[in-house]
């Protein structure tokens, strides 16, 4: 820092950030040198009342960006009320229980939907979670340290593949071996069996409630597994270390301390899960089959789940009751979604307000 | 008690314990082994999906791919007007959104972070950061499309912009929060006004931060399917008219997967292995954007 920029206001800023970053234990030493060059140059008086208008101008900008996103979240809630305010005023919550869907007589109710997506992401919680947790116990107490990032990275990378390409895939190449090599020999294994029987029945195509659940499994787990493993890494080492002084196994370590201190943390990790399993569009829509029908409750039978319902009808159906009980559908879906991410942000919140307290 | 009473029982007690041991030391091998195998269960089905679209995607590609416009059933063609498409919404989605989101990244950031309004709009941007594409293309398509009469490339770029803007903001946020308050105070102390400290100083250091954000957004909304379907719908010609509706790779991917038509199928492969490159390529680079900067 030279004491020749200081009285030059245009460059300070260009300069202040490199200079702080080199001499910031000098800056004090400067100021009567500054404080002497001032004087002999005063500053312009024009340039200084510019600065307020602007100042505000920006700021405004600035809130406004900031109000707009509540002003989406509002707007959504009442776009959708209002789209669907022909289904609510006929049919109300017994909407949610009917599960007669007809376009052709104009008879609506979601139930079959709503199972659909309810059982396809607690399918797909029930396979995430375990498998979360081992990779967020992998990465933060057993990897190597030279493997912890390119693990790290594949793991997330996972995560940004784009949901129509897991649509595809499950499609085409997943529901296929799914059906040779596990519903078939199930199906021969669980013949006569009751009610495990009927659980596997279904055409061999390997399209249903099943693959869904698996594929949103595969989407989910970068999710939860990438949370788990932040929540597990803020545990601090004192406590870790402490447990393994007094000889516990790794294992122990992890279920006896990092999991009770980071509790709030793994189950807002898994409700941040639950939440995009529930939303998903395009993977479900390509291997659930899209059929109305609740008659059989076969993992491996055709169903339907509130995004594939309005993602294949939405587009063409007409203006009315039609269009309406889809939109319902929507307002339904993002009401749960809406409060398990409230759910899972304020867990969340929690972990970190008691990291803070910890540190 | 006798010493070889004595001695028994501390015998039976060592061997308690070492029963006891061997019974943790075993259930913790069983812990780890499994611990690995989840670790292995995830890369796997992440190698196993590259793999296939690696693989048929170039069995579908062609040099036609990118010359020709979608074909109608099994009739050669390409997906020309699809990828057109998707660089005209996406272009226009990132051109609108991104400016609001950095405002309103900024205004968390530097503008009273904790006060209740900050509060509340970080919570409902986490909430629409994660909530359903498809309820986006629901909202846009009764704010624009039912209003204005009909589908098109612009409603489809509103609909990817609102999923922008929540990214945006978010990253924006978080680098801001890095830049460390010397800068700010070094620049204030200067007499600067506050956009121009915010401008030129601390939006400038946190730079790469804030265009990683960027890369995010536009490699999110890049595989963006759902908010689409119901707002440019898709189109079988080339327009590059953007009050029409318009094709868009994922979109067409979608319609051509579910067809049984074989030439269809082969062009979803290609078009899904174009999508998966150009969104593993832009995360790489934001990955690589952040390590250097850190």
């Amino acid at each position: 820092m030279s004491a020749s920029t200081l009285p030059e206001r245009r460059p300070a800023t260009e300069h202040a950030l490199s200079s702080t970053l080199t001499a910031d234990p000098g800056a004090l030493e400067l100021s009567p040198a500054r404080a002497g060059a001032r004087a002999a140059t005063p500053p312009p008086a024009k340039k200084a009342r510019s600065g307020p208008m602007a100042d505000r101008l920006f700021g405004w900008a600035a809130k406004g960006a900031a109000l707009l996103t509540l002003a989406l979240l509002i707007g959504i809630l009442l776009s959708l009320i209002v789209g669907a305010w022909p289904a609510i005023a006929k049919y109300g919550l017994g909407f949610l229980t009917s599960s007669v869907w007809d376009p052709v007589t104009n008879e609506y109710g979601g139930l079959v939907m709503i199972y659909g997506t309810l059982a396809t992401s607690l399918i797909a919680l029930v396979i995430a979670v375990p498998v979360s947790f081992g990779i967020a116990l992998f990465l933060t107490e057993l990897s190597p340290s030279w493997l912890k990032r390119p693990l790290g990275t594949a793991i997330e990378l996972l995560a940004a593949v784009p949901s129509i390409v897991y649509g595809m895939w499950g499609l085409l190449v997943f529901g296929p071996i799914l059906s040779t090599w596990v519903q078939q020999p199930l199906q021969k294994l669980l013949a006569g069996v009751p009610y495990l029987g009927a659980l596997v029945s279904g055409p061999p195509v390997g399209i249903g409630i099943l693959s869904a659940g698996i594929i949103l499994a595969i989407m989910i787990i970068p999710f939860i597994a990438s949370v788990m493993r932040d929540v597990f890494e803020v545990t601090p080492p004192l406590l870790k270390e402490s447990a393994y002084g007094l000889g516990s196994t790794t294992w122990e370590v992890v279920s006896k301390v990092v999991l009770p201190y980071t509790k709030a943390g793994v189950v807002g990790g898994i409700m941040l899960g639950l939440g995009r399993a529930l939303g998903e569009t395009m993977a479900v829509t390509f291997v659930i089959g899209n059929m109305n029908q609740l008659n059989s409750l076969s993992l491996f039978e055709a169903a339907n789940s509130i995004t594939s319902a309005l993602a294949n009808e939405f587009a063409e159906a007409g203006a009315g009751l039609h269009q309406a009980a889809l939109m319902y559908l929507g307002l339904v879906l993002f009401f749960i979604t809406f409060v398990v991410l409230s759910l899972s942000k304020l867990l969340l919140a929690r972990m970190k307000k008691s990291e803070g307290k910890a540190s | 008690m006798t010493t070889a009473e004595a001695l028994l029982q501390a015998k039976t007690l060592a061997e308690t314990r070492q029963a006891k041991f061997a019974a943790r030391s075993r259930l913790n091998k069983v812990a780890l082994a499994l611990s690995l195998a989840a670790m292995a269960f995830g890369v796997f089905w992440l190698i196993w999906i590259l793999w296939e679209t690696l693989r048929l995607g170039l069995g579908g590609l062609s040099l036609a791919t990118f010359t020709e416009m979608t074909p109608p059933p099994n009739e050669e063609g390409g997906i020309l007007n699809a990828i057109f498409g998707s660089i005209v919404m996406v272009g226009l989605a990132t051109f609108v959104g991104t400016p609001i989101g950095i405002l309103a990244g900024i205004y968390l950031a530097e503008y009273n972070p904790r006060g209740w309004l900050a509060g509340v709009v970080r919570f409902v941007n986490d909430i629409l950061l994660s909530a359903p594409s498809i309820v986006i293309g629901l909202f846009v398509y009764a704010v624009a499309v039912a209003r204005f009469q009909g589908f098109s490339a612009l409603a489809g770029a509103m609909a990817l912009a609102l999923i922008t803007i929540p990214v945006v903001i978010r990253t924006t946020e978080n680098m801001l929060q890095l830049v460390p308050p010397g800068l700010r105070e070094a620049a204030y102390a200067l007499g600067t006004p506050k956009w121009k400290v915010i401008l030129s100083i601390t939006l400038r250091a946190a730079r790469a931060g804030v265009v990683t954000g960027i890369l995010l957004a536009v490699a999110r909304i890049a595989g963006e399917t759902a908010p689409l379907l119901f707002t440019a719908l898709s189109n079988q010609f080339w327009t590059s008219n953007i009050t029409q509706p318009m094709a868009s790779l994922p979109v067409t991917i979608f319609k051509f997967a579910m067809s049984p038509y074989e030439n269809w199928q082969k062009l979803a492969w290609a078009g899904v292995f174009l999508i998966t490159i150009a969104v593993l390529a832009l995360n790489i680079l934001a990955r690589v954007l952040t390590r250097n900067k850190n």
